[in-house]
């Protein structure tokens, strides 16, 4: 307890030391205390608290990079290790998400400017079997439509890093890996995007690499809590790596894609409705006499109204580079958070891989699934109520 | 939004300010134990950021951080204890066109209402034989001497860390600084 204390006073301090250091130079030197550059954009200095009962990278709106890295533990991994490796790779997270260099950071010129860096842990099931515990999530059933690829599937620790610029998401990733490496090997990175900031009202919904807007029926506000967090902080995360076959998308003409979709391209309104928010109306005929919301659509295919039942989607856009033949390597890493991933992500995926036409035109790639544990106060550290 | 960002800027630094002053020293308001009188300086003397490059048993690494002084006098570090390793205060200087590390003749001396740093390349606290391998992760206790006879207890979390693997040159100075013995 005492040397958790000293750590994270540690921890703390290295905050002091930015803040309280630049106020002291400033002093001394009769300067102005602000840097210029924070006068001119605050997208850059905006800082996201690490420490609360939560994890942080949830709930925030989610910023325009992220990375998400999988670890593989080694055979004979203990709860001790793991309390080592999670000890180190929270004070990491600590002070890099406040814009402090990590300790011994070898670039620490790269720290000061987290715009809104977030770290996010989750454990695999792999990570509570090394640590003698009963895993509280389990890898998904197989679905039919899923064309699984090792590399990117499964993963004992995930860290989802989060920022509205690359560099800061790079350079957390570089210091966390060095930090995780003596514990655990690499099994997969995933790097997405989505706008960046200052292009959208960050209220607006995000359009993926196909064109469609995704994530209108996310729950928003207070809306998050009954969908998302557990009385303890914690939740689950499922990353799922869907690759739009954006080839055979190109050919379909704008009606056919809403069809598959059941929302209008341009204004993501339901086909039943003229704007985006307009809730689907299941009933409405259009003027053949058809359900205006096909039952094969993804929206009427995905549909949750209950509120303990939907996910909190926070997905990002991927693109690789294009074969000889010009074809992309884009699609989505799908990330959902929600309470219970066994009520409530598996059955609307299963009902998806019964019926949803735009099935034709994404393939899952890869999966992994997470519990992401509660939070920690500034004397503690991610996951220490499981692993100690 | 950018009120935002600078009063949590603000919040940080106040909480770390107060978190400072009762962090890695022997004396703070709470302390039941009335401490010796030799204790008010090092009541005052912090190290912030502590940590230590993990290694095998048996091999030579170091601690870093940075040392605070908050008093109106300089502080004198005359040397450094561990249960991990006997240490010695090392300092890099420039022989025979290159940088090697020896004992620190008359200790680190922490200037008032200044910061000393330990880093690697520069000063540093050297465990000179760790009994066992320092991991990643681990936290090692340290004791700080100051001249006049206060102590200041830190801890320190162990990283893995590619650098300071710098050249030793013992010869140097007649008498280790500190208490190095086992």
């Amino acid at each position: 307890m005492t040397s958790r204390r000293h750590l994270l006073t540690g921890a703390a301090a290295a905050g002091l030391g930015a803040a309280a250091g630049a106020g002291l130079v400033a002093a001394a030197d009769g300067q102005a205390p602000a840097p210029a550059a924070a006068a001119a954009s605050t997208t850059g200095t905006a800082i996201v608290p690490f420490h609360g009962p939560r994890q942080a990278g949830v709930a925030e709106d989610p910023p325009a990079h992220a990375a998400f890295v999988a670890l593989t533990l080694p055979a004979g991994t203990d709860r001790r290790g793991l309390a080592r490796m999670m000890r180190l790779l929270t004070d990491d997270a600590a002070r890099l998400t406040q814009g402090v260099p990590a300790l011994g950071d070898t670039d620490a010129t790269l720290a000061p400017l987290p715009a809104r860096l977030t770290v996010t842990f989750g454990f695999g099931p792999g990570l509570y079997r090394a640590a003698g515990l009963q895993p509280p999530v389990a890898d998904l059933p197989k679905f039919r439509i899923d064309r699984l690829e090792q590399r990117w599937s499964g993963g004992d620790l995930l860290l989802q890093i989060c920022a509205d610029d690359p560099l800061t998401v790079a350079h957390t990733q570089r210091m966390l890996i060095k930090d995780a490496r003596p514990f655990a090997a690499i099994r997969w990175v995933q790097q997405g995007f989505r706008r960046s900031p200052g292009v959208q009202a960050p209220e607006h919904t995000q359009r993926n690499v196909m064109g469609q807007l995704d994530g209108t029926a996310n729950p928003r506000g207070a809306e998050i809590d009954p969908a998302v967090w557990n009385d303890d902080g914690s939740t689950t995360l499922v990353v799922r790596r869907m690759r739009a076959e954006i080839e055979k998308w190109d050919i379909l003409s704008v009606a056919d894609k809403e069809n598959a979709v059941g929302r209008r391209l341009e204004s993501g309104a339901p086909l039943s409705g003229t704007l985006e928010h307009d809730e689907p109306d299941f009933t409405k005929l259009d003027a053949s006499g058809l359900p205006a919301m096909p039952d094969f659509s993804h929206v009427t295919r995905a549909r949750v109204t209950d509120p303990t039942l939907k996910l909190l989607r926070r997905p990002y856009n991927y693109d690789g580079v294009p074969n000889a033949a010009g074809h992309p390597d884009a699609g989505l890493i799908f990330a959902a958070y929600q309470k219970d991933i066994a009520r409530q992500f598996v059955p609307i995926q299963q009902r998806l891989a019964d019926k949803d036409l735009l099935n034709e035109w994404i393939t899952p790639i890869g999966s992994a699934v997470f519990a992401v544990p509660p939070g920690c106060a500034a004397d503690g550290w991610i996951g220490e109520q499981a692993l100690t | 939004m950018r009120t935002n960002v600078l009063r949590a800027a603000t919040a940080l630094a106040v909480a770390t300010l107060g978190l400072a002053g009762c962090g890695g020293t022997s004396s703070d308001a709470a302390t039941p134990a009335p401490a010796p009188s030799a204790t008010a300086v090092a009541a005052t003397l912090t190290i912030k950021d502590p940590w230590v490059k993990a290694g095998p048993a048996g091999e030579m690494t170091a601690a870093f951080g940075t040392l605070v002084n908050d008093t109106g006098a300089d502080v004198t570090i005359t040397g450094a204890e561990s249960p991990a390793s006997p240490l010695e205060l090392h300092e890099m200087t420039m022989k025979d066109g290159k940088m090697v590390m020896r004992p620190k003749d008359g200790g680190f001396v922490v200037k008032s209402q200044g910061t000393h740093e330990l880093t690697p390349g520069g000063d540093h606290l050297m465990l000179m034989k760790p009994a066992e391998a320092i991991e990643p992760g681990d936290e090692l206790s340290f004791t700080l001497q100051l001249a006049g006879g206060a102590t200041v207890p830190f801890t320190a979390i162990a990283k893995p860390y590619a650098g300071a693997g710098e050249s030793y040159d013992p010869g140097h100075s007649m008498a280790p600084m500190g208490s190095t013995a086992p």
